[in-house]
This record gives C-alpha cells, sequence and structure tokens, in this order.
C-alpha cells in the first residue's frame, strides 16, 4: 500500500499545531467547548433531525426503514479565494457538458471531428435516441447538477464526478445549515458565513426560466417522485414544499387535449414545468419501459412539441456517464476553446487495450469502478482490499473490461470529525450543487460527505458515510 | 391542491381524530372495571363496539379481558382502528402529503408515533394505564394545536377540518348509540348505582363530566346527557357544534373555489335538523333510530366529499 498522507483542511499538511486561517475560528470554538458539551450538542442534532423526519429510506424492515444520514458538528470551511476558483471551474465545466448534450443530439460535431468515440455514444444506454432533433428551452439539458469535487492538497481539486441526472443532497446540505445555527448560534456570529438558504428560490426561478415559450400566465411547476417508498422522498416533499410548488406522482397527471394536466380538487389543471426525480426509463411508458407504473402515459410527446419542459431533460445523463468522464477535458476545450479550470482526476480507460494491461498489473493501488455503478456499489478500493478481493475484481475486468475505469487511490482530504474519543481527522469530498437556466446559479458550499468510517475513503450514505455542515467564507 | 392531497389530509386529521378517541373510550372501560359494580366482559364488550372493533376482537381472541382488549386497542398492528395504527396511518398521511403539513404539525405527529410504542409497553408493564390515556390525549392536543396555530386558512385547512369534525360525530354518536339504553333510565342523576356510574362514564369519555353540571344546574335527567351531547350548541364535542364545524368548512372551500358543492347542501340540512330538534321528540320517535340516521348520513357525506373533491382523480 501506498503510504500517502492526506490534507488535512483543519491544521495544514505541515508540521505547525496552527490551524490554518479559514479554520481558525472554528478550531478556537471548538478548543473552547467542554468535551461533554460537544456531545451534548451532536446527540441533540440527531434528535432533531430525527424529529423533523430528515430521513432516507430503507427497504426492508418496518420502524428502522427510515434511517438518519449521520450528521456530523464540526463544519468544513472554504475560504472565499478558493471558493471562486472552484465556481469559475465549475461554471465552465456544466457550460460544457450542456453544449456537448446539445451537439451530441443534434449535429454531432464532436463525434464526426473523432474527440470522442461515437459507439461510446451512440450505443451508451444513458443515450437517448429519441431525443435526437429536440428543442429544449434555452438549449439546456441539465438544469439541476451536482459536481462531486475532491481536494488532495492546499491548492488541488479535482473533479471526481458530474452528476446530471437527478443529484440528490440538496435538502441535506439546507438543513444542515439549519441545524448547526439553531445548535451554535455563536459560531455564526464569528464567521461571516455565505447563506445557503437562496436555493430553493433560485431552483423556482430556473424552473420558470425554462417554461415553455408564450406562457400567458405564470407557469405552474410540479415536482414528480416515485413515491414515499423512495430513498429520496423526503427530499421531494422538503424542495416541492419550500418552492411552495405540488408534488406530484405519476398518478396525479394526465395528458389530455394535447395539455399536462394534474388532478385538483376543482378538476384537472394545466402543468408547464416538470421537475422530474424519476429516471429516463420511467418517464412515459407509451416511449421508454411499459411497465412504468411511475410515469405519465404521453408525457415525451408533449415535451417534444413543447408543451411542457422537463427537468433535467431525458437524455442527460449522456454527460455523467463513467466513460464520458474521461472525455470531460476534452469536451471542454472543444465546446469553448479554453483549457479546463478544475482537472479531471486521471482515469484509465479499461476498454484502451494498453490502459487495461496497466489497471490489471496495477490493481491493488487503484480504484476500480464500473461504468454504470453509482452509489459505492460494485466499487473496488484496492490499497484497502485484501488480495483474494483483488484477484476476484482482476478476472471481472479482464472479462468485461469496457465495464469498468480505474482511477489512482486519492489521498482525499480529512477534516475533523467528533468521535467517542475526540475530534479525529476522516476523508471528506464535496458536492456543489448548481443551476442552470436563464442564469448560471451556484449556492455556496454544498454538501460535504464524510467517510465516517476511519481510514475509508468511501464516503455515500448507503456506505456509512455522513455529512457535514460547509461553509463558504465571504470576505 | 391535488384531490390525493385533499383526500390524505382529510384522512390524517381522522385518524388523529380517531386515536385520541380510542384512548378516552378505554379509560372510561377502564375506570368502569375498577368500580365495584364491575360489569364484566359486558363492559369491555360496549368499548369495542363503541369503537367498531367487536367483530375484528372477537374473531382474534376468545376471552374479553381488559389486559386483551387494552392490548389490542393500544398496539395491535392488525387492528386498523389501534392508537398504534391511527398513529402510523396519520403519519404516512402527513409524511405523503408534508409539502401541506407545517412543521410543527408534522413534529407534533412525528414525535407521538415514535414514542407511542414504548411508552405504552412501559404503562401496561406498570399498570399505569391512567397515565397513559393523558399521555395521547396531550398529544393529540398537541397536534391540533399546532394545526389550529400554523395551517394556512385555505384548503389545507378545511380538508384538516372536515377529517377532524366527521371522525367525532362518527364517535359521540357511537358512544351515544352503544349506552343509549342507560340514557333512557328514568332515574335522577343522583345517588350511586351502575346508572350514575354509567352516565359518569359517558360525560367523561367526552371530557365533559365537569362541564354538564355547569350547563345543566337544575335536577337533571339522564337524556339531558343525551341532549348535551348532540343538541347542545356549547359543548365542543356535541353533534351539534361538530356539524356547525362541517358546515364551515364546507363553505369556506365553497368561498375558496367560488363554486358550491352538493356536500355542503348535505350538511347543512343535517345541521338544520339538529337545531330544530328538542330531545323530548327524538326520544318519542326512537333515540337508536335518530342515532342510527347520523351515523349513515355522515358517512354518506364523507363520500360525497371525495367525490365532489376529487380524492381519487
Amino acid at each position: 500500500m501506498k503510504s500517502t498522507v492526506a490534507f488535512d483542511e483543519m491544521r495544514g499538511s505541515g508540521k505547525g499545531k496552527r490551524p490554518r486561517e479559514p479554520y481558525r475560528a472554528v478550531a478556537a470554538w471548538v478548543e473552547g467547548q467542554p468535551g461533554a458539551e460537544l456531545r451534548r450538542k451532536s446527540a441533540h442534532a440527531e434528535q432533531m433531525f430525527r424529529r423533523t423526519g430528515i430521513t432516507f429510506a430503507v427497504y426492508g424492515a418496518e420502524q428502522a426503514s427510515e434511517r438518519l444520514i449521520p450528521f456530523d458538528i464540526i463544519p468544513r470551511v472554504i475560504a472565499a479565494a478558493e471558493w471562486r476558483r472552484l465556481a469559475a471551474g465549475i461554471e465552465q465545466r456544466v457550460r460544457a457538458l450542456n453544449a456537448f448534450m446539445y451537439d451530441v443530439y443534434h449535429r454531432q460535431e464532436i463525434l464526426r471531428a473523432g474527440r470522442v468515440p461515437a459507439d461510446l455514444v451512440i450505443q451508451n444506454s444513458a443515450f437517448v435516441p429519441e431525443m435526437m432533433g429536440a428543442e429544449p428551452p434555452r438549449g439546456i439539458y441539465s438544469h439541476i447538477m451536482g459536481i462531486d469535487i475532491v481536494r488532495t492538497a492546499e491548492n488541488e481539486f479535482f473533479v471526481l464526478e458530474d452528476n446530471t441526472r437527478t443529484p440528490s443532497g440538496v435538502s441535506y446540505m439546507l438543513e444542515n445549515r439549519e441545524t448547526m445555527m439553531h445548535m451554535c448560534p455563536d459560531l455564526f456570529s464569528t464567521n461571516r458565513v455565505a447563506p445557503v438558504e437562496r436555493y430553493t428560490e433560485d431552483l423556482r426561478a430556473t424552473l420558470e426560466s425554462v417554461a415553455p415559450a408564450h406562457l400567458d400566465r405564470e407557469p405552474t411547476i410540479v415536482v414528480l417522485t416515485p413515491g414515499l417508498h423512495n430513498s429520496a422522498y423526503f427530499e421531494h416533499s422538503f424542495l416541492a414544499d419550500r418552492m411552495g410548488v405540488e408534488l406530484v406522482e405519476g398518478q396525479d397527471l394526465v395528458v389530455t387535449g394535447g395539455r399536462l394536466m394534474m388532478k385538483t380538487t376543482q378538476g384537472l389543471q394545466q402543468v408547464d414545468v416538470v421537475y422530474r426525480r424519476i429516471d429516463d426509463d420511467f418517464l412515459d411508458p407509451l416511449v421508454f419501459n411499459p411497465d412504468s407504473v411511475l410515469g405519465v402515459p404521453g408525457l415525451f410527446d408533449l415535451y417534444r412539441a413543447g408543451r411542457v419542459t422537463i427537468v433535467n431533460a431525458p437524455g442527460a445523463g449522456i454527460a455523467d456517464d463513467k466513460s464520458i468522464y474521461c472525455y470531460v477535458p476534452e469536451i471542454i476545450e472543444f465546446y469553448t476553446g479554453r483549457p479546463p479550470i478544475l482537472q479531471n482526476v486521471h482515469t484509465y480507460n479499461c476498454r484502451r487495450p494498453d490502459e487495461l494491461v496497466y489497471v490489471l498489473e496495477n490493481m491493488a493501488e487503484l480504484v476500480v469502478k464500473e461504468v454504470h455503478g453509482s452509489g459505492g456499489y460494485g466499487m473496488l478500493v484496492g490499497p484497502t482490499s485484501t488480495r483474494a478481493q483483488v484477484e476476484l475484481f482482476k478476472k471481472k475486468v479482464a472479462t468485461t473490461p469496457e465495464k469498468y475505469i480505474a482511477q489512482p487511490t486519492l489521498a482525499l482530504s480529512t477534516v475533523p470529525v467528533l468521535t467517542d474519543e475526540g475530534l479525529s481527522p476522516r476523508h471528506v469530498d464535496l458536492r456543489p450543487f448548481v443551476l442552470l437556466g436563464d442564469k448560471f446559479r451556484l449556492t455556496p458550499g454544498g454538501l460535504t460527505r464524510v467517510a465516517l468510517k476511519k481510514g475509508s475513503l468511501v464516503v455515500n450514505s448507503s456506505q456509512g458515510g455522513g455529512t457535514k455542515d460547509t461553509w463558504v467564507l465571504e470576505e | 391542491m391535488l384531490g390525493r392531497t385533499a383526500n390524505d389530509l382529510f384522512w390524517m386529521a381522522r385518524y388523529m381524530e380517531r386515536a385520541e378517541n380510542i384512548a378516552r373510550l378505554l379509560e372510561v372501560g377502564h375506570r368502569l372495571t375498577l368500580l365495584p359494580h364491575d360489569g364484566g366482559d359486558a363492559e369491555w364488550r360496549s368499548t369495542l363496539r363503541s369503537a367498531g372493533c367487536e367483530a375484528g376482537y372477537l374473531a382474534r381472541h376468545g376471552v374479553v379481558d381488559t389486559r386483551t382488549v387494552v392490548a389490542y386497542m393500544l398496539l395491535d398492528r392488525e387492528n386498523p382502528s389501534s392508537v398504534l395504527s391511527c398513529l402510523m396511518t396519520a403519519r404516512r398521511n402527513a409524511r405523503a402529503q408534508r409539502t401541506a403539513v407545517t412543521r410543527d404539525m408534522w413534529e407534533a405527529l412525528n414525535s407521538a408515533w415514535m414514542a407511542f410504542p414504548a411508552v405504552a409497553e412501559a404503562a401496561i408493564q406498570s399498570n399505569e394505564l391512567p397515565d397513559l390515556f393523558d399521555w395521547i390525549r396531550d398529544r393529540s392536543a398537541l397536534f391540533r394545536g399546532a394545526l389550529l396555530n400554523t395551517i394556512l386558512r385555505n384548503d389545507t385547512f378545511w380538508f384538516t377540518q372536515l377529517g377532524t369534525f366527521l371522525e367525532r360525530v362518527d364517535n359521540t354518536a357511537r358512544i351515544l348509540d352503544v349506552k343509549y339504553y342507560v340514557l333512557l333510565s328514568e332515574n335522577e342523576l343522583v345517588g350511586g348505582g351502575v346508572d350514575s356510574a354509567q352516565w359518569a362514564a359517558i360525560l367523561r369519555s367526552v371530557s365533559a363530566h365537569r362541564s354538564f353540571r355547569w350547563v345543566y344546574r337544575d335536577a337533571f335527567k339522564p337524556w339531558h346527557i343525551a341532549d348535551f351531547l348532540m343538541l347542545n350548541p356549547q359543548m365542543p364535542r356535541s353533534l351539534r357544534s361538530s356539524y356547525a364545524e362541517i358546515v364551515a368548512a364546507l363553505s369556506g372551500l365553497a368561498a375558496s373555489y367560488g363554486a358550491m358543492a352538493p356536500c355542503l347542501a348535505m350538511a347543512e340540512e343535517t345541521l338544520g335538523r339538529l337545531l330544530v330538534s328538542d330531545m323530548s321528540r327524538i326520544l318519542q320517535s326512537g333515540l337508536q333510530e335518530f342515532l342510527q340516521d347520523v351515523i349513515v348520513g355522515n358517512n354518506r357525506l364523507a363520500s360525497e366529499i371525495a367525490s365532489a373533491y376529487h380524492f381519487n382523480g
């Protein structure tokens, strides 16, 4: 196992005991708290989350079927200058990804130029041929995105993953802040923390800005959820509530007379913008999965006719496929004419024979991921796996190399978390939430996910990860 | 508002009201078993009947005793009207409609649901049932208070009001229906005896054993209790008061939607009947028939409301 020292965001990588500038006030606050007081606050926070019902559903057992994502009370802090650079890089990236989607669903210049292999796009299960030639309002496919970023040193940030389909977690970002302000108001009077609460207003403004053209009234927006049993149901209802729009299921919608209608207490009412939190496959049984009961028959035709806007657009998944990820730097250069501001993590594409050889020879030091996997499932973290696990994965990769990519095991930065034995560093990543409509809107900070198991690099909530409040300091 | 939302709000409120009513019924049943004239399983049977649970209970249990009845009505998941089931259903409806339910309402309901099983088990173990009944009433009051203090006075409010008061009418009518024979007694409401305990129990079940004495100051007859619970405009759980709330809610809906639904006329007619009725005439034409009419009419009104406001799409 390669020994890499992780960058400690509070203490820095130097030997000095002085905390880094952005963390100075937080570190002083933590030191000023008696140990028991922090633990009391932490327990109180958990109680608050449980009472307000901020849970994610787990299939199976009854009372235990709603679990909390653990919340850690020590905030994660990002300096204003650091954030400016991240924001510029994120804007460049999401604009390029949208230009890429417009292109692959129209003239396919980038494929013709050979900068991205055509079969990688056309044969991709996330590519929706029915979207060819469609004209989404403002030419935007992915209006709501989460860009996963990791840090490895004082000035080293990488994009680990793009989420252009239906990224989740934004409700945790908002509730984490609520909880912190409630529990530790003194921290906010000594730090100038950029507020995040504008997010739901921004989301509504974004959705309104992409309503079908020529509406002579305020657009009616809905959030479309698969229902109560979906793991992100809390978030769906949270967002609908904060925006003041209806939370609907497929059964509440019907296409009639060339319009999308919802079934209200006063009869049918027309809907203009659907923020959908169901997958492409389930949107419309007439076009996609015929067995779907979650969607609305006829919805896709209305969308193609410009009578209703679906957000994010069907087919937006083509931009966050892990096999496309390797090409994002090229995509940015192709559409913006500039080098990327934020770098990708170096990625070995197992479909390339030379890179496959490297991956098979060095697997024990790599992180190997399934191209279509998500949520931390189906991946191998070489350095923390047993020899047998590595050998098993080698066989899988050798059999179907096109299904895998590999990356060097990064020393993700750490931020202290509160444990039973006091503060202890744990690895984190960051998911800023991006909105793209009439404007680019980026909420300062995002969701920090933290691997609560000591030494673990897997931050996914399904794998025992937790979250932290994330601060961007104002100057 | 979605028809499905209206449906969920209506039933959320109904089940919260039902949870409280079940606790009240149990409280009275339990109290009667503590009296020297304990009627044995007859009391528990009439409690089960008032709660509409008798058939379901007898299908599962051979004996009718305090322990079994209390467990069935408090904690049995198979019994859709147990307090636990009511809280679960109310919470599921509220969770499905988090956008319409205020944070205060949700927290009151959710914390009740989270704490109830442990609180109930502990109370049963330590034989402190009266404490538990108080606890349930407190939680219900907290929810209702949060609702009244925080909910927007729009269709959200009107649909929850409808759920609350249709359930309350049903409950009050059922208590009287099961106990009507006690109310027909010619005895004065004084002295001891089984009847007196029964009368006190009926009043207690609607938290009215003290207010009753303030309203009927002179020598009263048992049928005054029926009058109090059915026709009295001051008594907040009387049929008349509940129907006044129902009419107000349906009028609120009609005003905010700018359209009158047939269910409003139905409710107004029932309210009108309660306004002009007097107890002696009701007793003459048959108390039980009158109550049966109320229960059946109340059910019909509920389904009229569901269809007028597209509860099922």
